[in-house]
């Protein structure tokens, strides 16, 4: 077997270098004129210098070669950093050597070929952390760094001049605006939806008839497409403003914050309330009868017994909740409800596709970093270390 | 004392206890043995109120059971369970003191108590006080489950099939570890089994229930001499080994120095006749006599340990 293992090349690694090969088929950038038409695709040969394309070809091929290690895991996942830094500085490359002399209102952008390298590379590092399988606290150490490098070549000048921080320039107090927005959806709706969930599940996981009556209501919510809902909160959100007294001076009415908020914690209440109530009865059964014939009280059992062991799966349950409401939000602002989302659809009705990015970008991230952090957090609460020596 | 009185438990029309009527021993272990589906989980947990009683009570010292609250009840009985039901997030320590921090012992208390019942079961606490179940053999953790069901050093223990899940040999030990321990605590046990032989090793008398009803309530030389029914007479014959053993060895194998009154076997007589002799009798000890001089006497303890001996 080891043997074996020692001639052979890792399989994902030899796709991923086939892939990576053919990535580099596809333009690498676009010029354009201006920031609404459509631009001009450069090949990765032709973004700058024959020098520069070079070396930072090369720290694509490396990681690409070390990708087909089949072990060694670090070494892949280095080398896949590696790579990512090499095709981000090639873009800083192509970007400083396409714009000279393209004139004032050119914008130049990262075009498939560039978002191919992108993937692939991000896949080569899955790969290779799959492989390691690191403690929580590795992942959030590597989770900091990877924050950190991605902080300073957002501070650094070498893609100021990409287009769609040329859009960003002009809307700093917009886009601001509109992160705190949607955080104040996502994580608020998160908030209000495990403020009625929690107890909700626990109330299910006694009571077998409160739960055959109200998880198949849950679900229908969860069912309705998205932008029903938010169309739906319009007139019923409306008709509250205007009828209830003083609702209005809340900021409830049919567009807005509020109509956006409430769809969204509607969204989140099956899969809170179902986690806990899953993760209330995964207490394995002889625990919980031997809880029960030590003479712990019911409130004892819950706090001491099934809520602890049933953690990961409550938190799982949210996990679910803050990257589905990240993404949700985006369509709230249809209704008014800010966020990323006026990025998108302000991108979307002028056709710059460079501000779509600049809505739908940090969107991808925040859920990415969700995402980690809330499974780092599902594993630092996982009550039992490995089982069985 | 625990006395079961006329106890019933009736699930959709059929009774799963039917009418059980028995009174167990302060400090003593009683086995209660039956095939599966017979009743005795339901019995057992009748008496902590995990099941309510359709009929009948129970009264522990005189007291009858529903005179308590039934997490007051719970806490002052162990119970230990198949599958030992150990709390797998929490540390052996955690998982041993568990009744202990419920009654609101001192930490340092418990932590002490911890320890003794650890050295108890041979295993050395530096070793085992921090470790999770997951981190343990099953026969560790099962002897962590019944650690931990004896913590607050109660008066009286439930016990539903503890060594179930134990390989033969783990399982002889655990035995002799219960034994050991209920005798030099003096305990009151109550263990459910649906192995005859295990009843008959630990019981200071055996229930044998079969369809919700108790069939026969007696020491366990009575059970193997006279069985009551068909059902028991079928229990015990997959143990008739020692007694076939005993049917092949001589008194004068075992026989102690000095002379005792009552009526004298012979030195040739089988250890099988003996032991019925004694049954009949009523006597713990018989004179031992070759050709008519007294050469000793021969107990009913040494009979038993020699049986045993052959299992
Ligand atoms: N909660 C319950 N509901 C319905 N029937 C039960 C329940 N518990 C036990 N029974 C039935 O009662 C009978 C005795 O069960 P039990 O006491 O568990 O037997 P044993 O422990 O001897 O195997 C079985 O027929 C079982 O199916
Ligand atoms: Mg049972």
């Amino acid at each position: 077997m080891p043997a074996r293992r020692l001639t052979a090349v890792s399989p994902p690694g030899a796709l991923f270098a086939a892939l990576g090969a053919l990535a580099l088929l596809a333009p690498f950038m676009t010029v354009a004129a201006n920031r609404i038409v459509a631009g001009e695709g450069v090949g990765i040969w032709t973004i700058a210098a024959p020098g520069a394309v070079a070396g930072g070809l090369a720290t694509v091929a490396l990681a690409l070669l070390l990708g087909l290690l089949p072990r060694r895991p670090w070494l892949r996942l280095a080398g896949a950093a590696l790579g990512l830094a090499g095709v981000v500085w090639l873009l800083g490359q192509g970007t400083q050597t396409l714009l000279e002399g393209a004139g004032d209102y050119a914008r130049v952008s990262p075009a498939p070929g560039f978002w191919y390298l992108l993937v692939i590379l991000g896949l080569l590092m899955a790969d290779a952390l799959s492989a390691l399988s690191p403690g929580p606290l590795v992942r959030a150490g590597l989770l900091a760094l990877a924050l950190l490098a991605g902080a300073m070549v957002l501070q650094s000048d070498a893609l100021a001049q990409l287009s769609i921080f040329r859009e960003y320039d002009g809307r700093r107090a917009a886009f601001a605006t509109a992160f705190w927005r949607h955080l104040g959806l996502a994580f608020g709706s998160l908030a209000v939806a495990a403020a009625i969930g929690f107890p909700l599940g626990i109330a299910c996981h006694r009571n077998t008839r409160l739960r055959a009556a109200l998880l198949p209501v849950l679900s229908f919510l969860q069912t309705i497409p998205s932008l029903a809902m938010f169309g739906i909160m319009i007139p019923l959100l409306g008709w509250v403003g205007d009828s209830v007294p003083g609702a209005a001076a809340f900021g409830i009415a049919g567009i807005g914050f509020a109509p956006a908020f409430l769809a969204l914690v509607l969204y989140s209440l099956l899969p809170v309330v179902a986690n806990t109530v899953a993760g209330l009865d995964s207490t394995p059964p002889a625990a919980r009868d031997a809880a029960r014939g030590m003479g712990m009280t019911s409130r004892q059992r819950l706090w001491q017994v099934e809520l602890p062991l049933g953690l990961p799966v409550i938190l799982a349950g949210l996990r679910i909740v803050l990257v589905q409401n990240i993404g949700l939000a985006v369509i709230a602002a249809l209704i008014g409800g800010g966020g990323f989302g006026t990025f998108v659809f302000q991108g979307l009705n002028q056709t710059a596709t460079d501000l779509i990015l600049l809505g739908a970008l940090p969107t991808v991230a925040l859920a990415l970093i969700a995402a980690i952090v809330m499974d780092i957090l599902v594993d630092l609460t996982s009550p039992t270390p490995e089982s069985h020596p | 004392m625990i006395e079961i009185d006329a106890i019933t438990k009736v699930y959709d029309g059929t009774p799963a206890v039917d009418a059980v009527s028995l009174t167990v021993e302060t400090g003593t272990i009683t086995a209660i043995v039956g095939t599966s589906g017979s009743g005795k989980t339901t019995l057992l947990r009748m008496i902590n109120r995990l099941v309510e009683p359709s009929s009948g009570e129970v009264r522990i010292n005189g007291e009858p059971t529903t005179g308590l609250p039934k997490v007051t009840l719970r806490r002052r009985i162990g119970y230990a369970i198949q599958g030992h039901g150990l709390f797998p997030h929490h540390s052996v320590a955690r998982n041993i003191g568990a009744v202990p921090r419920l009654l609101g012992w001192p930490r340092d208390e418990i932590r002490a108590r911890v320890d003794e019942l650890l050295e108890l079961f041979s295993m050395p606490p530096d070793a085992f006080r921090d470790r999770y179940p997951g981190e343990l053999s099953g026969g560790q953790q099962q002897r962590v489950g019944v650690a931990r069901a004896l913590a607050s050093r109660p008066d009286m223990i439930l016990m539903d099939e503890p060594f179930g899940a134990l390989d033969p040999i783990i399982r002889t030990r655990a035995q002799e570890d219960l034994k050991r321990i209920q005798q030099a605590l003096g305990s009151t046990i109550l263990i459910v089994t649906h192995d005859m032989e295990e009843a008959i090793q630990l019981g200071d008398k055996v229930a044998v229930m079969d369809a919700g009803k108790l069939v026969q309530y007696a020491a366990p030389a009575e059970i193997i001499a006279k069985p009551a029914t068909e059902f028991v007479a079928e229990m015990v014959g997959g143990v008739d080994r020692p007694l076939k053993m005993l049917s092949l060895v001589p008194v004068s194998e075992i026989v102690e120095e000095g002379a005792v009154d009552g009526p004298a076997i012979g030195a040739e007589t089988s250890l099988r006749d003996a032991l019925s002799t004694c049954l009949w009798s009523g006597r713990d000890a018989l004179r031992v006599e070759r050709e008519g001089r007294v050469v000793g006497h021969v107990t009913l303890a040494a009979i038993r340990a020699r049986a045993e001996a052959h299992r």
